[in-house]
């Protein structure tokens, strides 16, 4: 086979999932773009991103949105940094049970995930049930259908893409760096603080940005686990398709969202490839 | 990483501490689902006062749960077969062939990844509002098939790259036929990691709800639709026995898969 014809062959085992990509995934991003910029009867305007800019509301559900999503990637990189550490740092065999421990519920279905939490966080819930047999309450608390409980939903959710991408940089790191910063002299917190935190910031950057990109998009967590005044871009994009029907202002929610999503993104794949994370599943 | 005599200063036993307890905020929330899940209570009280399978029995008693959990495997079923043919094709492809914008289509195939899922599914949604094709499971199993492929080209990418190509090349030079050598050699030999992307775009279809949410009809739901749809009016105990049983699909994928694995190794060393 010549050079040529092989790459031609290669081509067309690429061809289906190409074409089922172009038919279900871009055609329909494209109808969305379209969609917020054509107005029946009166052609092509900039009329729904204009109104999103006048309307109050929706600017303040859009700053809100930035302000969970900061908040959750804070929280899982407060959270996440620390395992990621601990799990590259144990023996791999050792790591690797561990590591069960964050695949579980990396993989089970984010309805589920958020439907624990609210059993948990209910007013009859399992935390409340505990407060009040302790005496730390007198009353249940109201940690669900509040900003409260939609951050900690969100950040049990993203947590576990967190440890993964801050893991996989930190497997990278050579043992021998921090070996020899020791035997320069260095203590056990001045080599983790100049070699190994240094070397680790891809990891954070990734793990920050992935996160965070993956917040603004978050759906099913807020919509049951928010109150009336936690209202996110996805949750405002899902009420306009089915209860207002306005599916062309939707669209340019849409298109905003994903904008911001895919800036972010450019970013991340700068720092860390993708499939890297999924790979270091265990 | 850190050197033998110094494994416990106290940092080290601070990081230790801090780790587990976020160990512990991972799987608590799953495990207590799992044991509330056998309560015999009327609202789900931790431990519980009593066990008994009640919930189960109204969750595998109810004909409207049994369908969704029927819809569900068909729907899963399809993007199985489909996100594992295509997407093994294309991995082929993208490991074994040398062409121009090879990165940019293997970028182009994670992309669902990163795009919200509440955007591919309201795409999906008007796209198929117009074909009239809403409320099938084939048009939930299309748009799912999306969300798999890059699950699968992962996956099967990764296998790929571990296999020895020597194997295949000494089945040439024996006189094979390419066909031949891959039907013979290659697949039997990087079947598990076949199997374990099979199984993780079944996983990846039967745990996800945005699409069909937007693409379900009133007769025609899957289990996380269900799922939705009693969560929006109660928290319901008998949706903690179908979590557990969600949770136990997850688990049975992630053992046969770490199975698979095991015995996948195709390196050749």
């Amino acid at each position: 086979m010549t050079e040529r014809s092989e790459a031609r062959g290669y081509l067309l085992l690429l061809l289906p999932a190409i074409l089922v990509l172009l038919a279900l995934f871009v055609y329909p991003l494209l109808g969305i773009a379209d969609r917020s910029v054509y107005k029946p009867r009166v052609g092509y305007t900039l009329d729904y991103y204009a109104q999103i800019w006048r309307v109050p509301v929706y600017l303040t559900v859009i700053w809100g949105t930035f302000q969970i999503s900061a908040l959750v990637t804070l929280f899982s990189l407060a959270l996440g940094y620390p395992l990621a550490y601990l799990l590259a740092t144990l023996r791999p065999r050792v790591a690797q049970l561990l590591m069960i421990v964050v695949i579980l519920p990396f993989f089970t279905s984010i309805i589920v995930r958020t439907y624990a939490w609210m059993v948990l966080l209910g007013s009859n819930g399992v935390v409340n049930q505990y407060l009040m047999w302790l005496g730390l309450a007198e009353a249940p608390l109201k940690l669900l259908y509040n900003k409260g409980g939609v951050m900690i939903g969100m950040t049990y959710v993203l947590l576990p893409y967190m440890v993964l991408t801050v893991y996989s940089v930190m497997r990278g790191i050579d043992p021998a760096f921090i070996r020899a910063a020791h035997s320069l002299g260095a203590s056990r917190w001045q080599a983790f603080r100049k070699v190994f935190l240094p070397l680790s910031l891809p990891g954070i950057a990734g793990g920050t940005l992935l996160v965070f990109i993956l917040s603004l998009g978050f759906f099913i967590t807020p919509a049951l686990m928010g109150g009336p005044s936690d209202v996110m871009i996805a949750m405002l994009i899902e009420r306009e398709v089915e209860y207002t029907l306005n599916w062309s202002f939707a669209s340019a929610l849409a298109v905003i969202l994903l904008m911001l999503t895919l800036i972010g993104f450019v970013g991340y794949n700068r720092i860390v490839r993708l499939d890297r994370v999924f790979e270091a599943r265990g | 990483m850190g050197d033998e005599g110094q494994r416990t200063g106290p940092g080290r036993v601070a990081v230790a501490v801090l780790a587990a307890l976020v160990l512990v905020f991972l799987i608590a929330p799953v495990v207590i689902i799992l044991i509330v899940s056998f309560s015999a209570a009327d609202y789900l009280r931790f431990p519980p006062p009593s066990l008994s399978l009640r919930w189960y029995q109204r969750f595998f008693g109810v004909a409207a749960w049994r369908q969704a959990i029927w819809v569900s495997t068909q729907v899963a079923v399809l993007t199985m077969v489909f996100a594992t043919v295509f997407g093994f094709l294309a991995s082929l492809a993208l490991v074994r062939g040398r062409f121009r914008g090879k990165g940019a289509i293997y970028a182009f195939l994670l992309s669902p990844l990163i795009v919200p899922t509440i955007i591919t599914a309201i795409g999906l949604y008007f796209f198929f509002v117009r074909l009239k094709a809403t409320g099938s499971i084939l048009a939930m199993a299309l748009g799912h098939t999306v969300l798999a492929l890059p699950v699968v080209v992962i996956i099967m990418a990764a296998t790929l790259q571990g296999f020895d190509v020597r194997f295949e090349q000494a089945a040439l030079s024996l006189g094979a036929s390419r066909l031949t050598a891959l039907r013979r050699v290659t697949l039997p030999l990087i079947m598990p990691g076949v199997l374990s992307a099979a199984l993780f775009a079944f996983l990846t279809s039967f745990d996800e709800l945005l699409i069909p949410l937007f693409l379900a009809g009133a007769e025609v739901q899957t289990l996380t639709v269900r799922v939705w749809n009693s969560l929006l009016l109660e928290v319901d105990p008998t949706i903690a026995a179908v979590s557990s049983f969600l949770i136990g699909v997850t688990t049975a994928v992630l053992g046969a898969s770490a199975l698979l694995r095991g015995r996948g190794d195709v390196s050749g060393t």
